[in-house]
């Protein structure tokens, strides 16, 4: 058996991916905001390296229903897959949240794929967007799909992301309180991809923060 | 005349690049960091500072909260919420508190602005 390669990243590095997280879905939030006419709260996003099994299981225990989530996958230097995930019972209030109180029941379930593919569309290419803008990288990214099911069936290996056994978990939880509605943001990655990332981000600290020294509670 | 600007972001990356932008305003600004927002209120108690820059969105206590109880302490000092959520609710609520909001990525323009702004508040009210 051989070991599966690791790849760990530095507290700052965490740290700054966090930041291009935060950037990224801030911006999609904004665009999100436009569609349901108010406001989206954000929670800190949490980010972290797990195997495949760590992401399901951390998704079961969060969620005990079952899931909506629609996926884009993207090309470029970096592959993978970016997913948007919510309680398949929030997903008719998601519609609801962007036509208006007006459709009828049937109108809402046929206009519910739709929502959901328009709503991941913009949330995901929001956040790509910056976050490949950031790292001075340009990604294509596919067409959103929409897919129901368990943890399991979000994180099963894709085209694009086989023979990965790290998941880059990314955990914000989106609100929009009016509507008791929220969801996950997560991204899947394959190992060359990790390893790319890592470089891409290793340049952005030099970039935003070269040549500074920092602790916490210190005088600088 | 030398100032001194505390910073407080729970990252630490966002803190260095705080420090840089400010750094390459005013190289001569002395600057105190503060990773846990809890401890905002001590750390501005004993360093006294001019300016504070407060990230929005953290662990435990957010911006908002934290530039709110700051303006009560001590309306004087300058404070700036930095955040990459700028839906106008955020930015409505920083300005509430009497707090400058700051969208990030933070660019030196947009901090040298504040910096001023404050800085001209403060000659008004003395």
């Amino acid at each position: 058996m051989t070991a599966a390669p690791s790849i760990e990243l530095s507290e700052l590095e965490s740290d700054a991916l966090t930041e291009l997280v935060n950037l990224g879905v801030s911006n999609a939030a904004l665009s999100l905001r436009e569609m349901v006419r108010e406001e989206v709260i954000l929670s800190v996003p949490k980010v972290s390296l797990v195997s495949r099994e760590e992401a399901i299981a951390a998704l079961g225990e969060k969620e005990l229903s079952r899931l909506v989530g629609v996926h884009q996958d993207f090309e470029g230097d970096i592959n993978g897959r970016a997913l948007l995930i919510f309680p398949e019972t929030k997903s008719i209030e998601l519609v609801r949240a962007m036509v208006g109180g007006e459709l009828s029941v049937e109108d809402m379930i046929e206009l519910e794929q739709e929502a959901l593919a328009e709503t991941g569309n913009v949330l995901l290419n929001g956040c790509l967007g910056t976050i490949a803008n950031q790292l001075g990288r340009s990604l294509r990214i596919s067409l959103p799909e929409v897919i129901y099911g368990e943890g399991s069936d979000f994180f099963a290996p894709s085209n694009v992301s086989k023979g990965s056994d790290r998941v880059l978990f990314i955990y914000i939880n989106f609100a929009v309180r009016q509507r008791n509605l929220q969801g996950y943001i997560a991204m899947v990655l394959d190992m060359p991809s990790l390893v790319v990332l890592k470089e891409l981000i290793g340049s952005f600290i030099e970039r935003v923060a070269g040549g500074t020294a920092s602790a916490s509670s210190d005088v600088c | 005349m030398t100032r001194k600007v505390l910073i407080v972001d729970d990252s630490k990356l966002a803190r260095m690049s705080v420090v840089k932008v400010l750094k390459s305003l005013h190289p001569d600004y002395a600057c105190v960091e503060v990773g846990d927002a809890n401890q905002t209120l001590a750390t501005v108690r004993q360093e006294a500072p001019d300016f504070v820059l407060l990230d929005f969105n953290m662990p435990g206590k957010d911006g908002l909260t934290l530039a709110a109880e700051l303006r009560e302490l001590n309306p004087s000092i300058g404070v700036a919420v930095i955040s990459a959520n700028h839906q106008i609710e955020v930015i409505e609520r920083a300005r509430a508190t009497g707090a400058v909001f700051i969208r990030k990525p933070l660019t030196a323009e947009s901090l040298a602005s504040f910096l001023a702004g404050a800085a001209g508040q403060d000659k008004l009210a003395q």
